[in-house]
């Protein structure tokens, strides 16, 4: 499987604060791959980085072997995230959003595309609707209409189903899946909700005090750490992290 | 440079004053209300001075050049402040846009919004209180032009110091205009400056404008070495306010503030 993501030896700190710590990892094309861990565990540090909206101390990322440090305009055109932590401009409505950031990231047949995601996720009614007044799950499919805007071949998730209810939650589980199923791209996502990690990653790595603690399928990982499930595991890596590193 | 992500910063602008009358007003509002009150201030001075000689020219038409180069300077300003009221940095700057595209975009913003100001400040300034522009002949190219670029550099430098300390910081940038309108002599010769401030005001490019609108309109000839001189401090200070926003933007991706800008600072 080659690799739309390589993370080497990432660190970052803030201060004395060690935010992440010498990690190193890949996603492979058509992918979803977990990071997981408790808050402050270096997720968001690490998306941020990959995002080129944070400069690491050392190490280097590269997506679909381009620097993100070196070529960051060529990088990032084959990147895009979702994050509830940045929505889109509330003043201007869902079609002027994807209209904006589709020339931003040089889509070609901006229109047509945008067409085609309004029809995908289902919001071709919000059209000229201001995204400020959309419900969360209304604006969570906008966010992800422009996370797919470029087709991207590394597509960053920060908790795209936080705080969205069980059936839009699924919808949206749904589109990542046949994202990663249908294309060439690879789907990095963070989640507190471990049934959904089971769902639909083939791979998670567990993160704590910026360091991948552990690695594996979501399926069997808990068996081979002596846990009955995902969520048992994950409690355990928060409170007790050195007991399950793996070293 | 990519001029689709260029345009992708001025259509945003486009829509966002298309659709917001609070935002249109302020685009001509206090520029013509500015014209309308120095109008009826050199509409009655011309009554207390000596016959034949008119302050139209030289106080309403210095009214109006000044009020230019803040239409300018609060076009690429408020351009900026749309991206930090939307908390929109992280959005903005996790796409292959360069610093040098996006402000290019507030740049070529500021050119729109500021063109409405100007063309509402000629109009009332012609037609109500009679100012002519062949008063200033040719020379009005250079004397637009060096307020143009003065303006840009010190709306990239407001820009710069709002995304440095956060978004209170903005009261910085409102007054940038009046701290240093004193320096440039809008409405009086530099000489009847004490020495100090003379010193200061040859830094400035506004100040051979303004030295040279006197000039033109009372007969005398016009320094082009002093313009020209103008004209490469403001280019100077156009790269350097550049150079000071992409310091600022490298300091704020170096310490995660543009992830966090809410958080205002993070040293």
């Amino acid at each position: 499987m080659s690799k739309v993501l390589s993370v080497t030896q990432l660190r970052k700190t803030y201060g004395e604060v060690v935010a992440v710590d010498g990690i190193s990892f890949d996603v492979g094309r058509n992918e979803i791959v977990g990071l997981l861990g408790p808050n402050g565990a270096g997720k968001t540090t690490t998306i941020n980085m990959i995002l080129g909206v944070l400069t690491p101390d050392s190490g280097s990322i590269s997506v679909e072997g381009i620097g993100v440090a070196t070529h960051r305009p060529q990088a990032l055109q084959r990147t895009n995230f979702a994050a509830v932590y940045a929505p889109l401009p509330g003043n201007l409505t869902v079609e002027q959003n994807l209209r904006v950031f589709g020339l931003l990231y040089g889509v070609k047949n901006l229109a047509e595309r945008i067409e085609a995601l309004l029809q995908q996720f289902d919001i071709r009614k919000f059209r000229d609707v201001k995204c400020g007044v959309l419900s969360s799950g209304e604006q969570t499919r906008v966010s992800l209409a422009k996370a797919l805007l470029n087709s991207p071949q590394l597509l960053l998730l920060d908790e795209p189903t936080a705080s969205l209810d069980p059936a839009i939650a699924r919808d949206i589980r749904s589109k990542i899946r046949d994202f990663a199923a249908q294309g060439t791209g690879g789907v990095l996502l963070t989640s507190h909700n471990m049934n959904e990690v089971e769902q639909i990653c083939g791979r998670v790595l567990f993160l704590s005090h910026g360091r991948i603690l552990l690695e594996g399928d979501p399926k069997s990982l808990p068996r081979e750490h002596g846990k009955a499930s995902l969520e048992e595991l994950f409690i355990s890596v928060a409170r007790e992290p050195l007991t399950l590193e793996v070293e | 440079m990519d001029l689709t992500h260029t345009a992708a910063i001025v259509l945003r602008q486009f829509y966002l004053i298309r659709g917001s009358l609070s935002r249109v007003m302020p685009l001509f509002v206090w520029a013509g209300i500015d014209i309308v009150l120095w109008g009826f201030i050199t509409k009655y001075l011309n009554t207390v001075a000596s016959p034949g000689f008119s302050f139209v020219p030289t106080l309403l038409g210095a009214v109006l050049l000044w009020d230019f180069l803040i239409r300018v300077m609060q076009g690429v300003t408020m351009a900026f402040f749309e991206d930090v009221w939307s908390r929109n940095f992280l959005n903005i700057f996790a796409t292959p846009l360069s610093i040098s595209e996006y402000l290019s975009g507030l740049v070529l913003s500021s050119i729109a919004t500021s063109s409405v100001g100007l063309v509402v400040m000629v109009v009332l300034a012609t037609a109500l209180f009679g100012l002519s522009f062949f008063v200033y002949g040719l020379m009005l190219v250079p004397f637009f032009l060096v307020l143009f670029m003065c303006g840009i550099a010190l709306g990239v430098l407001g820009s710069g110091l709002v995304l440095r300390l956060g978004p209170p910081a903005e009261w910085f940038v409102w007054p940038i205009p009046a701290i240093i309108s004193p320096f440039v002599g809008v409405f009086y010769p530099l000489s009847t400056l004490p020495r100090w401030m003379q010193y200061i005001s040859r830094a400035l490019p506004p100040s051979y404008v303004f030295e040279g609108m006197r000039a033109v309109v009372s007969g005398r000839a016009t320094s082009a070495h002093g313009l020209l001189l103008g004209a490469c401090l403001a280019a100077l200070y156009i790269l350097l306010a550049c150079w000071f926003f992409a310091r600022v933007y490298r300091h704020a991706v170096q310490t995660g503030l543009i992830a966090r800008y809410s958080a205002e600072t993070l040293s």
